[in-house]
């Protein structure tokens, strides 16, 4: 093995890390507010990066189907609310967002062919679709169950996982994609070629944990999830409804699978339940964190996309035996030196 | 936090009749009456379990109850949430204080005029130094985190971010548990001035003797129960009152 070899290979792990960095934030963060362990974010990834896979291919993405009927779902059940609470000024909104916009999105789409657009423009168009997807399936499966226990959350959250991927099937087909990269630029470090994607892929990550970590320090509504996240009932004395941070912290969570989606789309082959593992292996990130610190979870992430990358190489069977395995001694070595998190009752 | 000179307006703020709260089968409140005046502060005193906690939980939509509350002349449904009441204007310094513990004094006192920044309210900065006025001791610390703060510097901020919500009723549950009698003093002193201020105070104690002085008027709730109410001079001049609460050598 030679230093052009480690290097590629780092660069590969340092890629995929960058990815899982992102998940494990955002599974920190939703546990963290919601307390559900979010098995389908990686489900969000995969639909982001199929969803502009279609958009290039020229077809109608199935998303759009997914985003009509869960934004109707939402806007019975609110709308139900609303005109028995006679709150009547509250329905336009609710309407427009749940049920206007998403069939505007779908005429557009029939309209236009999407290929035609740039590369950009269908990314955000893929990010558009899927991220009000978060939010849509909280008020749909989780937020009726604010008060359970993490338990009943894990099973609903599961079969979330097991309807994303059905639906993934249903609307992508079962063949993988690959989208064309953003950048073509190749440099070249100490012999191994540097993929401009590579680089894109780091930066944008980092951007975007530099962007989430400004609303959780510096605006009002990421310390109202911060504050949800720390004192439940603090929180509910001071106006911030469990909902509310609910929702906000889905379409986070959302928006980073989507986005990650998108950035990975070009690198790997996704398939319509690619979304699983990647999930999984942010998910081992976030688990040395201990589903509560950000740093560590990130630095876990990356840790799990280098040891992923040199097992490959050097063990290539047994790649995802090898990251899965990490968990132990983590899980093992935390439960002697933490003390125990006890559920957290209402 | 406006001044009221004319103190005149005896707009009745909060009307309880018959309140029940009941945690599963076991009834904890059984049918309590009180009401509370604009810039009236009101006392429940009691002793240890009586449910003066319970009775502030469900005044505040935490706990679900049964019974009439009438909140600024309107009946409040029972299915309102906490949220719907702090916006209108009910606050609640718990007894547990509920503070964020990992972020600043600052940010705690932020986060206390949230629904007003919701609703397009953007003065939380100059509310912040009204309440740094009431509490200079917050102004020093702003930048501490709220879980290295003492006891009664905690206490200073949960009353603080109540404050920053602009509250018409405020509701105190025993402010002065676990302090020492100096911080104890100033924090009556406090609640005494935020009554000029024009707000509503409903103070729940177990130092019966501060909290009548500063009153006007109070209830002594036994068991679930309102034993005795009257003026705080009446009630501090009752018998009954003298031996359970105020009984001499036991200063608080
Ligand atoms: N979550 C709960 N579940 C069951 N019973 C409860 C619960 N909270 C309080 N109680 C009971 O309700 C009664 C009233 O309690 P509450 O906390 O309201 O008393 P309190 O007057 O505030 O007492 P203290 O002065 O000690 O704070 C007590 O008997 C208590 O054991
Ligand atoms: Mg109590």
């Amino acid at each position: 093995m030679d230093l052009q070899i480690l290097l590629l290979l780092g660069q590969d792990g340092i890629t995929n890390g960058a990815i899982y960095a992102l998940l494990a934030l955002a599974l920190v963060l939703v546990f963290a507010v919601t307390r559900v362990i979010f098995i389908p974010q990686g489900e969000f990834v995969a639909y982001g990066a199929l969803t502009l896979a279609s958009l290039q291919t020229g077809k109608v993405p199935g998303t759009i189907w997914l985003l009509l009927a869960l934004g109707s779902t939402v806007a019975v059940l609110d709308g139900y609310r609303l005109l028995r609470e006679k709150r009547f000024a509250k329905l336009p909104p609710l309407l427009i967002f749940n049920v206007g916009l998403p069939l505007l999105a779908a005429a557009g789409l029939f309209a236009m062919p999407p290929d035609q657009l740039p590369l950009w423009a269908q990314a955000v168009v893929a990010m558009l679709l899927v991220i009000p997807l978060g939010p849509m399936i909280y008020r749909v499966a989780f937020q009726p169950l604010a008060s359970a226990s993490v338990l009943v959350l894990l099973i609903v959250s599961i079969a979330v996982h097991v309807t994303l991927i059905g639906l993934g099937l249903l609307f992508f087909g079962a063949e993988g994609s690959r989208t064309p990269p953003f950048t073509e630029i190749s440099f070249e470090l100490a012999g191994a070629p540097l993929q401009g994607q590579t680089i894109l892929v780091v930066v944008a990550s980092a951007l975007l944990i530099i962007g989430l970590y400004f609303f959780f320090e510096r605006t009002i509504y990421g310390k109202a999830l911060r504050a949800t996240a720390m004192n439940r009932t603090g929180a509910r004395l001071m106006g911030i409804p469990p909902a509310l941070a609910g929702k906000l912290c889905f379409t986070l969570a959302a928006a980073i699978g989507a986005f990650s989606g998108i950035l990975i789309a070009p690198i790997t082959t996704i398939y319509y339940d690619s979304g699983f593992l990647i999930g999984l292996k942010g998910f081992v990130g976030a688990i040395i964190g201990g589903l509560a610190s950000y740093p560590v979870a990130a630095l876990g992430a990356l840790l799990v996309g280098l040891l992923e990358s040199y097992s490959s190489f050097y063990a290539s069977a047994f790649k995802e035996v090898i990251v899965f395995t990490l968990i132990i001694p983590v899980l093992l070595w935390r439960s002697l030196t933490s003390k125990h998190i006890e559920e957290e009752e209402e | 936090m406006s001044k009221h000179p004319h103190l005149h307006d005896n707009e009745v703020i909060l009307d309880v009749r018959g309140l029940r709260v009941a945690y599963g089968k076991v009834e904890a409140l059984h049918g309590v009456d009180l009401c509370i005046r604009r810039g009236q502060i009101v006392t429940v005193i009691g002793p240890n379990g009586a449910g003066k906690t319970t009775l502030l939980a469900a005044l505040i939509g935490l706990l679900p109850a049964t019974g009439d509350i009438i909140y600024m002349g309107h009946p409040r449904r029972h299915a309102d949430e906490v949220e719907a009441l702090v916006r209108q204007g009910m606050t609640l310094v718990p007894e547990k204080r509920e503070l964020f513990a990992e972020m600043s004094v600052e940010d705690n006192l932020i986060l206390g005029a949230f629904d007003r920044y919701r609703t397009g309210h953007r003065d939380q900065m100059e509310t912040m130094d009204e309440v740094f006025e009431l509490f200079p001791r917050l102004e020093e610390r702003r930048s501490q985190l709220a879980g290295t703060l003492s006891g009664g510097e905690r206490q200073m901020l949960a009353m603080g971010r109540a404050l920053m919500a602009k509250p018409k009723l405020l509701m105190l549950d025993e402010p002065s548990l676990g302090l020492a009698p100096l911080i104890i003093k100033e924090i009556f002193r406090i609640i005494a001035e935020l009554k000029q201020t024009g707000v509503a105070i409903l103070l729940v104690e177990q130092n019966a003797r501060a909290a009548l002085q500063i009153a006007d008027y109070g209830y002594v709730l036994e068991t679930g129960e309102v034993s005795l109410a009257g003026p705080s001079q009446e009630l501090a001049a009752d018998p009954r009152v003298i031996e359970a609460y105020l009984g001499l050598g036991k200063k608080h």
